[in-house]
């Protein structure tokens, strides 16, 4: 993939790529590519990486200077991804605080909490983990139950959050609680900080089906935080929380899409050498058309954002798409691989496709699975009416 | 390449779309379809004069407006979705390309000024067997007499080949594969309207027998024009089948809002609200292959062939599967004559085949992707 550079934007697109180079050396250039959003591979290798960019104000781009960004222009911050990936870095360890909560905070956020933790994520000194998802609360999002009390200056948590990505090595948590027992489904809920290491969060790690711990259960026992760590107002969080999960990824889209493209050329490449790939053409051309589509959907989207207009359709559609085909990819590449894909090394050691192969799965799942996206297609994008839901009056 | 359109693009299509509106409504569709010309003489007319279509993407010195592909193609997509009964892929997107891509200034001067001004209707007579969009399945002969080249053999599935002026042909000469240029009231030349599948768009077959032709640029230059009159086409096709397929995503997500069965509307299960948002998915990744390839075209890449075969492909499936699914969200009415959706359903068939079908788009390239040796074909 390629990406148009304005002139204006090319010494600042030089500037990134002179400092890749001179950077991205030694340890760095041995782990390429290394990591993925909830793939915690050679943790600390990435925390040294994240450092220098830290040192180099590559984080946080477009953030206001005050809080350690540069204020830089989307179409800047695309540049900067682009680069980026193209130069196969190390994966960001602080997805959650750069891309995901501190987007979220400079929408919501007072000038004192932004203060407070904007500048720490962007020096890559505090890690953040969401706490949205509970046991019996994943796709119904707005059932959460966890309680938060006021209790003289503090708020008082209980409860029990799962599948927190990287929780284990979380500094704070921006946790959805229940505030208003009595207000209706989505009304009593508020975005609470809560400080992760204190007596009142316990934080289990949960093995995935790789056998790494990529996520967590949180269990909070009145636990504390101050009254005054709630984002937005109370009784806002779900407000909040959709805006968290809903901010425009266009910068993240674009590490996707090249490593969808380096797989894609990979398997190819697989097939050319295999005589495996009998039967296997029409698919593989397949794979390689959804991975061409994914590259013109994420520019078509990019281009709308830098434009500054509302994206079209496809940004709805494309996650789902995505998400599906990158499954079908890393399927085909598995049966290239055929007999070889059935053995790992000593200790579990997966191999990279096998890697990819298992943590596609959790692509349909997180993020709004499938499903999910199909009704919000449907209802947001197509105007379906919603079902009928059961007690809905009752809460 | 930023996929994103210009404000006069936007404008454009706004235009186009209510042109359209007026003059390609569901009645008249039906009227047009159920006539032997096909087409309305009267709204090609203001086609060409009012809003310049027919010489959207024809330079200013040949008397078109000098725009390009992108702004064909957006003209292309709102066609499809309005199913215009008109000759304008065989004037436009064959005849016309053929004379831009050829080597022969002479020609393009003679003929290209009546096809931009919508005075001529133009087509393009090539496939001889069902399938056969490569230069091997070019047969029909091609022999230099005393008074100029004539042209014997037969051509099948030539669009709107029953009206058309001018009719490019590709024939076999003895120097290889030549690109010609027959009269439509030619001696020896015998048309057969042909009854379509979809009646939207009209077929003839066409017989050769000692025709006199104009031979355009050198005898053996024809294929490589073809070729590229081929990929182009089938880049501008796409665009029409996105809009076709928009318009059946519509069309069902429209009746599932309002039609009721066991007490709710139909659009609120999700076996038909999912049906809905997987055929919106495929709309926008067809979009995304149609724009890849007008993209490539506007910039005439070397991808231009990959992004053809990748476009026809990508939106023939889409159309065809998105437009049956339209009728299945319909029910019983969605069977019906009366009903649109099997105008839908059936252009997307026709366009299926026309110029190449996803299975041999695929064979191209996966011979491209150096997967395996297409036979017959070339990679
Ligand atoms: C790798 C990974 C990382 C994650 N990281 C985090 C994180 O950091 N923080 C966090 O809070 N959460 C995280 N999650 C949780 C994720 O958001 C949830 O798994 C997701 O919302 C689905 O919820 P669930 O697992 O309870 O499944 P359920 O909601 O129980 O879904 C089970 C199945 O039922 C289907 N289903 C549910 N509702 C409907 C419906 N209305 N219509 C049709 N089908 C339906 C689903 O599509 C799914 O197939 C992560 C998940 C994974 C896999």
């Amino acid at each position: 993939m390629d990406i148009e550079i304005r002139p204006e934007d090319q010494p600042f697109a030089d500037e990134v790529q002179r400092w890749l180079d001179e950077h991205l050396v030694g340890e760095f250039a041995e782990h390429r590519g290394v990591g993925g959003p909830d793939d915690p591979a050679a943790w600390e290798l990435r925390l040294r990486w994240e450092k220098k960019l830290s040192a180099g104000r590559w984080l946080g781009l477009t953030w206001p200077p005050e809080y350690g960004g540069r204020g830089a222009t989307l179409s800047q911050a695309i540049i900067f991804e682009y680069l980026y990936a193209r130069a196969q870095a190390p994966y960001r360890l602080g997805v959650q605080g750069q891309d995901l909560f501190g987007p979220t905070l400079l929408m919501f956020g007072t000038p004192g909490q932004k203060a407070r933790f904007l500048p720490k994520i962007l020096a890559a000194e505090e890690f953040w983990g969401q706490g949205f998802s509970e046991p019996d609360a994943g796709s119904d999002l707005a059932s959460v139950r966890t309680r938060a009390r006021l209790d003289g200056d503090d708020w008082m948590i209980d409860g029990q959050k799962i599948w927190m990505t990287f929780g284990t090595s979380a500094d704070w948590l921006y946790v959805l609680c229940r505030t208003d027992p009595r207000a209706a489904r989505h009304r009593g809920l508020s975005l609470l900080i809560v400080p992760a290491r204190q007596p009142g969060v316990e934080i289990r790690p949960v093995t995935n089906m790789l056998g790494d711990g990529g996520f967590c259960e949180v269990f909070f026992t009145a636990a504390r935080t101050r009254a005054d760590l709630v984002v937005g107002a109370p009784g806002d969080g779900w407000k909040v929380a959709m805006a968290a999960l809903g901010v425009e990824r266009g910068t993240l889209l674009i590490p996707q899409q090249l490593g969808f493209e380096r797989e894609a050329e990979h398997v190819l490449e697989l097939a050319r050498g295999r005589a495996g790939a009998t039967g296997l053409s029409h698919r593989l051309v397949d794979a390689w058309i959804a991975v061409r589509l994914m590259r013109v959907t994420t520019l078509r989207t990019i281009g709308e954002l830098v434009a500054g207009r509302e994206p079209g359709a496809q940004a709805a559609t494309s996650k789902l798409y995505a998400s599906v085909q990158h499954q079908r990819l890393l399927e085909l590449a598995t049966e290239l691989l055929a007999d070889d894909m059935t053995v790992t090394g000593g200790g579990y050691a997966l191999k990279a496709l096998q890697r990819a192969f298992l943590l596609s799965r959790a692509e349909t799942i997180y993020g709004g699975s499938s499903q999910i996206q199909r009704n919000i297609i449907g209802e947001r994008v197509l105007g379906l009416p919603r079902e009928p839901r059961p007690g809905s009056t009752g809460g | 390449m930023d996929f994103l359109f210009t404000d006069e693009q936007l404008e454009l299509r706004a235009t186009v779309r209510d042109f359209l509106a007026g003059k390609s409504a569901e009645e008249t569709v039906r009227r047009l379809m159920a006539t032997e010309a096909g087409y309305d003489p009267r709204v090609w007319r203001q086609m060409s004069d009012q809003l310049g279509l027919t010489g959207l993407a024809v330079p200013e010195e040949y008397g078109g407006a000098g725009f390009g592909y992108v702004e064909l193609g957006i003209v292309f997509e709102e066609m499809g979705r309005a199913l215009l009964c008109a000759p304008y892929l065989s004037t436009v997107a064959l005849a016309t390309e053929a004379l831009l891509r050829c080597a022969d200034e002479a020609a393009r001067r003679d003929l290209l000024p009546g096809l931009a001004a919508g005075r001529t209707i133009g087509t393009l007579a090539l496939l001889e067997k069902p399938g056969r969009w490569d230069e091997a399945g070019v047969q029909t002969r091609a022999s230099r007499t005393a008074a100029g080249w004539v042209l014997d053999g037969a051509k099948r599935h030539v669009q709107d080949g029953h009206i058309a002026d001018l009719i490019m042909v590709g024939a076999r000469t003895p120097a290889g594969v030549g690109l010609f240029a027959v009269d439509g009231a030619a001696p020896g030349l015998t048309r057969t309207s042909v009854p379509t599948l979809d009646q939207t768009r009209k077929q003839a077959n066409l017989e050769f027998a000692g025709t006199p032709a104009r031979l355009i640029g050198d005898d053996a230059d024809g294929w490589r024009v073809l070729r590229r009159v081929l990929d182009t086409a089938a880049v501008l096709l796409a665009a029409e089948q996105v809009g076709g397929a928009f318009r059946a995503v519509e069309m069902a997500a429209g009746y599932a809002r309002v039609r009721v069965q066991f007490g709710r509307p139909i659009g609120s299960f999700q076996a038909i609200k999912h049906l809905c948002a997987d055929m919106l998915t495929e709309a926008e990744a067809a979009r995304s292959a149609a724009y890849y390839g007008l993209w490539e075209l506007a910039a005439d890449s070397d991808d231009v062939p990959l992004a053809a075969s990748l476009a026809k492909a990508c939106c023939s499936q889409a159309y065809s599967r998105i437009a049956g699914d339209a009728i299945q969200v319909h029910g019983g009415i969605g069977f019906t004559w009366e009903h649109p959706a099997h105008l839908y359903f059936k252009r997307a068939k026709a366009c299926e085949a026309m110029l190449g079908t996803p299975g041999y788009h695929r064979d191209l390239l996966a011979a491209r992707l150096g997967l395996r040796s297409a036979r017959g074909m070339e990679a």
